[in-house]
């Protein structure tokens, strides 16, 4: 599945601090799920950028997609509640649902607890 | 159906609707559900919500041509294809025409992670394309509650439902909502204080281990609507509702007769049998032949070309022709000539209002002008005497509105044969046939009294029956001062009294024959009593002859001695002329005349 409108929003992969936990092999790919520019839609696109900045280091790519804009994604996504952030991968698959104001429930179910204590 | 529920309830003006593509659901709720608001249809498990609602989409999709989305929460749409594809819905072709859209909405619990606040503007995103791709005019969330299983903020999730309800409403589109009961609510999550438009409360329960189907609406707001719970059955083509209970004593009565198959019978009723489209109750103990009362009027319609059905709690259609048969009752060819459907169930197999609802679909798809329910008490093993009555109630209603005629056949128990049944419909019945077995010298023997029959003069006249090769013989049978005989009893007596009538006339000829003789003899002397008073005349005659002629000799001679003597001419005797009186008058004067002469 293509995903057009991602790359604007895509905060593309930075290599700060590369070489500090394993090998790239463990990329993650998230994609979160948003609906218009509400309240709750801002919220989780600055935490997921936040999260993904000081967790997963390079190692990850975020997409952003508008459900208003890709309603059929939506559905082939499954998602019912916004936002979502949604891990593809690694698996297992997981969907993150709330504004992920809530860190400590984030990195648990993102698992990355163990990355930070490293 | 339509016809009697728009007869006897006017729609109500104001309140849209759109039928719900249920057979039956339509009359109860006096049109159908709210057009443009929500239905919510609750129930336990498997207890029809899903088809419910898919048949909802699927009817107003085919008929209406109003598509319809299902967002189906607990099962994928290749799932809800095949279960339903037996029913003949025809979804797939339904989806190609993009007339129905499935839309799997996968909620699972283990995979969500819940990171602070959120609301369900996926799902309302999902649903308005859904809707917007094919134009639905119908929804249906199937079941809503699956969403309290995966999320937990219930807060969240209530408020969003109920922005969910007025976003459909707003949007125009007519939807059911499909919840599971909880309990002591209606909802497991209390849906129904959102959705308070129509509320269907659908009932699966299990009584002696039969489980019946039930619907009932538990509001209908701004609309009348039947209060009562409704049965209902999944049957080969969806759910049927049966409102039977909503409808009045409409029916009209013919006066057109029909052959009960049995000429004598026939004749006790008033010579033309019974009503067509009345009902036929015949009662009596086991091995009465109330069978072959049903046997005889089916083979009688058929033969007229009618098409009849037999619905059977006891035997197995092969058994019964096998059995009527040998009373010279061929059911077979009327089966190959589909004149004749028998439909054969254990009363047990499934609950009474499963039986009642297959009932109607069986009479529905055949159109029968007869059916015979063979035994109808056997029903109440399938549930509570009482709602066996209600269910003949309904089902006698049902074949009177089609004009059907319905014979039922009604087992009575024990020694109590007496005039009622055990399931108390007799006085539903518009003919009563009670069969009696009387039990004397050693035998059985049936008699048959006709103990009602409505509109119609009928015979009170006991008759004895036999079932014979060539079927029903019905005899009069031996009513004697104080007594009524039957079988052998029947016969001895009538001998006796065949015997008896030969004495009689024995006697009679006899004692006729004395007097005849004893007149003969009478006559006999009568003629010679009459011959000896001629022969008494006759000398009589002769004496008077001769006593004339002494007489006449004796004046002569007179004359002479008195011309001898020169009498006195008035001394003469009178002239000649006198004599032949005076020889009419007694002997006597003329003695004594004779003696003054002499003087």
């Amino acid at each position: 599945m293509t995903v057009r409108k991602a790359v604007s929003t895509r905060t593309a992969s930075t290599p700060r601090r590369a070489p500090v936990t394993p090998a790239p092999k463990n990329r993650v790919i998230l994609r979160l799920y948003v609906a218009g520019t509400t309240p709750n839609s801002t919220r989780a696109i600055l935490a997921a950028r936040k999260l993904c900045q000081e967790h997963l280091d390079g190692l990850y790519r975020l997409e952003v997609i508008d459900i208003y804009q890709r309603p059929r994604l939506a559905r082939d996504e499954q998602i019912v509640a916004v936002p979502t952030l949604v891990k593809r991968l690694p698996p297992p698959l997981r969907r993150l649902v709330g504004d992920l104001s809530v860190s400590e429930r984030v990195l648990i179910g993102l698992d990355l607890r163990d990355t930070t204590k490293n | 159906m339509k016809s009697t529920s728009a007869a006897t309830a006017p729609r109500s003006p104001g309140l849209a609707k759109v039928s719900s593509g249920i057979p039956g659901l339509d009359d109860i709720t006096d049109g159908g559900l709210p057009k443009g608001r929500s239905t919510l249809v609750c129930g336990g498990a498997g207890s029809g919500k899903t088809l419910f609602a898919i048949e909802f989409l699927v009817h107003g999709a085919r008929r209406f041509d109003e598509p319809g989305v299902l967002m189906a929460f607990d099962e994928t749409a290749n799932d809800l294809i095949q279960n339903v594809a037996s029913l003949g819905f025809g979804l797939p072709d339904l989806i190609r025409r993009k007339k129905f859209l499935i839309d799997f909405v996968r909620v699972e619990a283990a995979e969500i992670l819940e990171t602070g606040e959120y609301d369900l503007e996926g799902l309302f995103v999902r649903l308005g394309h859904a809707i917007d791709s094919i134009g639905a005019k119908r929804v249906a969330l199937d079941s809503l509650e699956t969403l309290f299983a995966g999320l937990s903020n219930t807060a969240i999730l209530r408020s969003e439902l109920r922005r969910l309800f007025r976003w459909m409403k707003d949007r125009g589109v007519t939807s059911v909502i499909t919840a599971e009961r909880g309990e002591g609510t209606l909802t497991r999550h209390g849906l129904e204080e959102y959705i308070s438009d129509c509320v269907v409360l659908l009932d699966h329960r299990v009584h002696n281990q039969v489980a019946t189907r039930r619907l009932r609406i538990v509001k209908y707001r701004g609309s009348h609507h039947g209060a009562d719970e409704f049965p209902f059955l999944i049957g080969d083509h969806g759910l049927v509702v049966l409102p039977i209970t909503s409808l009045g004593l409409t029916h009209v009565a013919g006066t057109e007769r029909v052959s009960s198959g049995v000429p004598r019978l026939d004749q006790m009723l008033g010579g033309k049998g019974y009503f067509r489209g009345s009902s036929i109750l015949v009662s009596g103990t086991a091995g009465t032949g109330k069978t072959s009362f049903s046997a005889h009027l089916v083979d009688a319609a058929c033969r007229r070309g009618e098409r009849s059905l037999i619905f059977l709690f006891e035997e197995s259609p092969s058994q019964l022709i096998r059995n009527m048969q040998s009373i010279g009752v061929d059911l077979s060819r009327w089966v190959e000539m589909d004149r004749l459907r028998i439909y054969a169930a254990r009363p047990t197999l499934h609950g009474l209002e499963t039986h009642l609802a297959t009932m109607h679909q069986v009479t529905a798809e055949f159109q029968p002008h007869v059916v015979a329910v063979d035994p109808v008490t056997n029903l109440a093993a399938a549930g509570t005497l009482q709602e066996a009555k209600s269910l003949l109630i309904r089902l006698i209603d049902h074949f009177k509105e089609r004009q059907i005629t319905a014979f039922f056949t009604s087992l009575t128990h024990g020694e109590q044969h007496e005039e009622s049944t055990d399931i108390g419909i007799s006085s539903l019945m518009d003919t009563w046939l009670l069969i009696r077995e009387l039990e004397t010298n050693g035998e059985r023997n049936r008699v048959l009294y006709l103990l009602k029959s409505r509109g119609m003069s009928h015979s009170n006249q006991v008759r004895e029956f036999r079932l014979t090769d060539n079927g029903i013989d019905l005899i009069d049978v031996y009513v004697g001062p104080g007594v009524v005989l039957t079988g052998t009893a029947r016969l001895a007596q009538e001998a006796r009294d065949r015997a008896e009538e030969l004495d009689r006339r024995q006697a009679f000829l006899k004692r006729k024959h004395d007097l005849d003789q004893r007149r003969q003899a009478l006559q006999s002397q009568l003629g010679a009593l009459q011959l000896e008073h001629r022969s008494i005349e006759e000398e009589l005659q002769t004496t008077l002859a001769q006593e004339s002629a002494w007489f006449d000799t004796q004046r002569a001679n007179r004359i002479d001695l008195a011309r001898v003597r020169q009498a006195d001419p008035a001394r003469m005797p009178m002239n000649g002329n006198e004599s032949p009186a005076g020889r009419a008058r007694p002997t006597r004067g003329s003695g004594k005349s004779k003696k003054g002469a002499g003087q």
